[in-house]
């Protein structure tokens, strides 16, 4: 098999995956079938691709054959009633319907993998295996949990989906907001786990990169967006992911140390998708119904267009901020604001802020980190020393407690 | 679908009522009942003696013993129940939401298996 091939192959399944299940799962009516049959269909596309290569309509392709392995494993398996009731109406139903157009299920598939009755870790682990075609092993290797722990996970949640009559459905109005914004805290939440991700880095070829998880979530998102055109934060929340990825490369050096937004290389950022994250909040915002999505993107969005650090709009960034507080309040929120004030008027506006906080952001590490970095500009090097250590003992993340580190150390060898 | 609404509070969370609170609120719970049943969605329900009143029992080797009370001291008293038959379980969790003790306790909602004929 050549490369090409391969790679195409691989392309395939993971483009067609999401749509193809979900329209199986809708024939079927049985979560399980439909995910059983769809893997036994692309066990015999990767057989059949190799020698004849990849057809013109992959996905008609594997539906149909998908369609057959359920009608197979369910004649091996009819004892029961309902199974004997679906294999009816799957063999009433003319086989040449399939070739052509496979209905887009794929928002009922998303509300079902995120429903609320599942754990969040299940949520996120379903919707990446069901809608973007990652394996198991893919899951598990990017959420770094042993392969039979995720499979349990997986097996779980499909359990639960059946057993305890999960909906199969988009939810209808007067739950469709609450859901949304589930769904949308999913993805966002696949995202981040990639942004933030320094360990588990590649292994080789077709295995997922913690990093590849940011690419799955702004695809899940631009497919959020195409199936629900109406919906300003989905749109928000693809803005605020692209703002976000174009930094990506620069967010740490060789050493795979944290670089403040501040000594980051601007001209390294990518262009085409801080240009898209643009164009992608203005139609947002063109929908008159803003949320925090939207507001963290325009904040996002005004670092990106600021040609330089020393260039950027603090003001407006911390105005947002304010927005966004009243929007979701929490400590997160309000030490970004603090910073936001510290740059816009001043070093001891920002360290006043924050200092207001104080017993409701203890052990919130962002919060000694940002009073620490107030503390040194303001010149208390024995506060902002007793603060940087404050903050690395509490910060896991490997990349961020070397900045803060490099910073204890500074502030320890001036203060002596 | 069946689901089984088991309805959970502490004794430290149920409310302390006065007389005429407590008369409100069994109208309240008979209010839940009759919108339950115009909706035909009711196929039972009752209301629990507190475990003071229960009885525990278990056979072992053909003999049975029983025991006064609960053996394990539960935080979480069972208090009552709704045996719905829903649509789906989004419909279950909107009833659930409804329950009166469902804003002081927990609804634990449990799909009844149904066995199937051969």
């Amino acid at each position: 098999m050549t490369m090409t091939t391969a790679a195409q192959i691989e392309a395939t399944f993971r483009e067609e995956h999401g749509r193809i299940l979900a329209a199986l799962i809708s024939r079927l009516g049985d979560f399980t079938l439909a995910e059983d049959a769809l893997q036994d269909a692309l066990v015999n596309a990767l057989e059949r691709w190799q020698i004849d290569g990849v057809p013109r309509n992959p996905g008609a392709w594997l539906m149909t054959v998908a369609k057959r392995r359920a009608i197979d494993r369910l004649r091996r398996a009819v004892t029961l009633e309902r199974k004997a009731a679906i294999l009816d109406s799957l063999a009433t139903q003319d086989e040449a319907e399939m070739d052509d157009s496979i209905p887009d299920e794929r928002l009922k598939l998303m509300f079902t993998c995120c429903h609320p009755a599942l754990a969040l870790e299940a949520q996120v682990a379903l919707t990446l295996h069901t809608l973007g075609g990652l394996s198991t092993q893919e899951v598990a290797r990017a959420f770094l949990v042993p392969v039979p722990t995720m499979a349990q996970r997986l097996a779980r949640a499909r359990s639960k989906i059946r057993d305890a009559g999960i909906p199969y459905r988009v939810p209808p109005a007067d739950l469709l907001p609450e859901r949304l914004e589930a769904l949308l805290a999913v993805i966002y939440l696949i995202f981040n786990e990639g942004y933030v991700a320094t360990s588990g880095a590649a292994t080789g070829g077709d295995t997922l990169t913690r990093h590849e998880l940011c690419q799955e979530a702004i695809r899940l998102g631009r497919v959020l967006v195409a199936l629900l055109p109406q919906s300003a934060e989905a749109r928000g929340l693809l803005a605020l992911m692209l703002l976000h990825d174009s930094r990506r490369e620069t967010r740490l050096n060789a050493a795979g140390e944290l670089v403040l937004l501040a000594e980051q290389d601007r001209s390294r950022w990518d262009q085409a998708k801080i240009h898209e994250g643009i164009a992608v909040l203005d139609e947002a915002i063109a929908l008159y119904d803003p949320g925090p999505y939207q507001v963290q993107a325009a904040i996002s969005a005004l670092h990106a267009e600021a040609p330089a650090a020393a260039a950027t709009d603090w003001r407006q960034i911390a105005a947002l901020y304010g927005t966004l507080a009243t929007m979701t309040p929490s400590v997160v929120v309000e030490v970004n604001r603090a910073v936001a004030a510290a740059m816009a008027w001043g070093a001891p506006a920002g360290l006043q802020m924050l200092l207001r906080l104080d017993t409701q952001a203890a052990g919130f590490y962002p919060y000694h980190a940002a009073r620490a970095d107030l503390l040194r500009r303001t010149n208390q090097r024995e506060a902002a020393a007793d603060a940087y250590e404050r903050a690395l003992a509490l910060c896991g993340n490997s990349a961020e407690r070397a900045y803060l580190q490099r910073r204890l150390d500074e502030m320890l060898n001036l203060a002596s | 679908m069946k689901y089984m609404l088991l309805i959970y509070a502490s004794a430290s969370e149920a409310p302390q009522y006065t007389p005429e609170e407590r008369r409100a609120a069994v109208q309240t719970w008979l209010a839940f009942r009759t919108e339950a049943e115009a909706a035909g969605v009711l196929v039972s329900n009752g209301a629990l003696q507190p475990v003071t009143a229960a009885t525990t029992v278990r056979v072992r080797n053909g003999k049975t013993l029983i025991t006064d009370g609960p053996f394990a001291e539960t935080h979480e008293q069972l208090g009552g129940y709704f045996l719905f038959d829903c649509q789906d379980l989004d419909e279950a969790i909107s009833w659930a939401a409804k329950i009166p003790g469902a804003t002081y306790g927990s609804v634990e909602v449990r799909p009844v298996i149904t066995y199937m004929q051969e």
